[in-house]
């Protein structure tokens, strides 16, 4: 009984061994079409259909056959692509998978288009189209070509106009420019209004009004990312107090205009520690001037070469004690000369030194 | 009016160390008092915590001046010292190879009465007196004395003859290259003189 058993076992794992080594190559009439960049492997061979009507042990079978053989032939594409060790000689063994050519499904449904606002629809009732404007207006008074509006336009400066006629049946006593002035600023306002107001409709048609810098995207900068995870810091009850920081963040608060405005230290803030810093600050002026002065050294150089050319002098009329003069000075020189040299090239290293 | 940012207390110091060294400690840190710098329209202003506080409770387009102006920013942010600063700088100027002096308390505004022995001094000779004093700078020919061991760009206290001091300067040169430079060469720099109490009467603060 028990060696029965045990042929059976071992028959069984000669079996699975033999399986393992079957062969990798798989026959199939028709090619498979890879995608490899989205790893998927498209079988056109038509199914045996009578094998697959009716569920079954049998189907399941070859459903796991065909899955299988499939699989082997995208696993042994994938092998054949460049491939590469990434993190040296013992890392892993890295493919370097093409371009994704299948353009894969919408996961979400398509944006619907905004509703049209209030003058689309008028115009749209009338029948008026938009009439494609010239960029430059002839300007007669300046017989050249100027903007229609902007920096130089065509009319002249509006904010030179010197002249408001009053109109027939105005108020002689109202000013002119007052009223232009007012005219304009309501009429702003109104755009204004108008423009928030279609914003606001599109937004409760429940169209996909772009929100966009505070949805990740894909396709933001680093910028636009710093902008967002600041916003996300700050959308907590306590507006971020008590938010801890991402790894890379920069730990003292940014500032909330976005590093445009300098804020300095409040005016009557603490003055002792306000001269302590000072304090501090000369200090370390005062340690990182240098120990030697170079302007000392050349001077003491010239010094020395004035007393040299001075005795020099009085040797030229005696002779001998010049000779003798000159022999006593010169280790003096040198060694004075070799002392200050050194000292600038100490000077330039310990310059260095603290520079870099 | 704000307190000087770092960069400003650093560029101010660098400044009056040349005229005063290490005793800038002695105006920052005061026996008889907290004293400060503030700016105020790009002026830096030295003033005591009891002013400073006066001083807040003024508008900031209604307020002139405070304390006592030691020197304004230029456009590119260097410091120029100006005259009212002498009062405090030239008791606490800076020592040669002298022993350290004991502070004063309150500089008076007698400087020359409390200047110290050993100090980075100039003398300017009566014929360029007046041309230091209209802003010009002080040529060999008009350099009368100097200290000994001034180095070059050294802060300087620019002196008549008769001992009166006569504003700031800059060494151009240093002692031993005084002596040997021609007559027409420049020797101090000129930073501020009292002569600015008249010509800059209006825009003094």
């Amino acid at each position: 009984m028990a060696a029965v058993r045990v042929e059976a076992v071992l028959a069984a794992a000669e079996e699975q061994e033999a399986e393992k080594r079957r062969s990798i190559t798989v026959e199939k009439e028709l090619e498979l079409e890879y995608d490899l960049g989205n790893l998927l492997a498209v079988d056109r061979n038509p199914p045996p259909a009578a094998a697959l009507r009716g569920a079954g042990p049998r189907r399941e079978a070859l459903l796991q056959a065909l899955a299988r053989d499939n699989t082997q032939l995208l696993v042994s594409q994938l092998w054949e692509l460049p491939a590469e060790r990434a993190g040296g000689a013992g890392g892993p063994l890295v493919a370097q998978l093409p371009e994704p050519t299948f353009r894969l499904p919408r996961e979400k449904p398509p944006p619907k288009p905004r509703p049209p606002t209030r003058w689309e629809q008028f115009a749209r009732l009338k029948g008026i189209r938009r009439k494609k404007k010239t960029s430059l207006v002839w300007d007669e008074q300046a017989k050249e070509w100027r903007r229609r509006w902007g920096y130089r336009r065509a009319g002249g400066d509006p904010s030179r106009a010197w002249l408001a006629e009053v109109p027939a049946g105005a108020d002689p006593e109202e000013d002119q420019f007052a009223r232009l002035r007012r005219e304009k600023r309501e009429r702003v306002a109104r755009n204004e209004l108008n423009r928030l107001r279609n914003l606001a409709r599109a937004h409760r048609a429940g169209s996909t009004v772009p929100a966009a810098p505070l949805h990740p995207t894909g396709h933001q900068d680093r910028d636009e990312l710093r902008r967002v995870a600041r916003v996300a810091r700050v959308s907590t009850a306590s507006l971020g107090r008590f938010q801890p920081r991402l790894p890379k963040e920069p730990a003292e608060p940014p500032s909330r205009s976005g590093g445009k405005k300098r804020r300095f230290e409040p005016l009557l803030g603490n003055l002792a520690a306000e001269r302590s810093r000072q304090l501090e600050m000369l200090r370390d002026m005062s340690r990182k001037k240098p120990v030697l002065d170079i302007t000392r050294a050349v001077n003491k150089q010239m010094r020395q070469e004035e007393a040299e050319a001075a005795a020099a002098n009085k040797g030229k009329k005696q002779s001998k004690r010049g000779k003798r003069g000159r022999r006593q000075q010169r280790p003096g020189r040198s060694g004075k000369k070799s002392g200050a040299r050194r000292q600038p090239q100490q000077q330039k290293a310990a310059g260095g030194g603290t520079g870099g | 009016m704000r307190p000087l940012t770092e960069a400003e207390t650093r560029t101010v110091f660098e400044k009056l160390g040349k005229y005063i060294g290490e005793n800038i400690q002695l105006l920052v840190d005061r026996p008889d008092g907290t004293y400060c710098f503030r700016l105020h329209r790009d002026r830096v202003y030295y003033l005591s915590e009891k002013l400073l506080k006066l001083a807040a409770s003024v508008p900031r387009e209604s307020l002139v001046a405070l304390g006592t102006c030691f020197g304004k920013f230029t456009k590119s942010q260097k410091f120029r010292l100006r005259v009212t600063a002498l009062d405090f700088l030239a008791p606490y100027a800076k020592v040669g190879h002298g022993p350290e002096l004991a502070p004063l308390p309150r500089p008076l505004t007698a400087p020359h009465g409390y200047a110290p022995l050993l100090q980075y001094k100039v003398w300017v000779k009566p014929g360029s007196e007046q041309s230091f004093l209209y802003g010009n700078h002080v040529l060999k020919s008009g350099l009368g004395r100097i200290t000994e061991n001034t180095a070059q760009y050294q802060g300087v206290v620019v002196y008549s003859m008769a001992d009166v001091p006569l504003g700031f300067g800059v060494a151009a040169k240093s002692t031993q290259e005084c002596r040997k430079v021609d007559p027409l060469a420049i020797v101090v720099f000129h930073q501020a003189d009292v002569g600015e109490y008249v010509r800059n009467e209006d825009t003094l603060t």
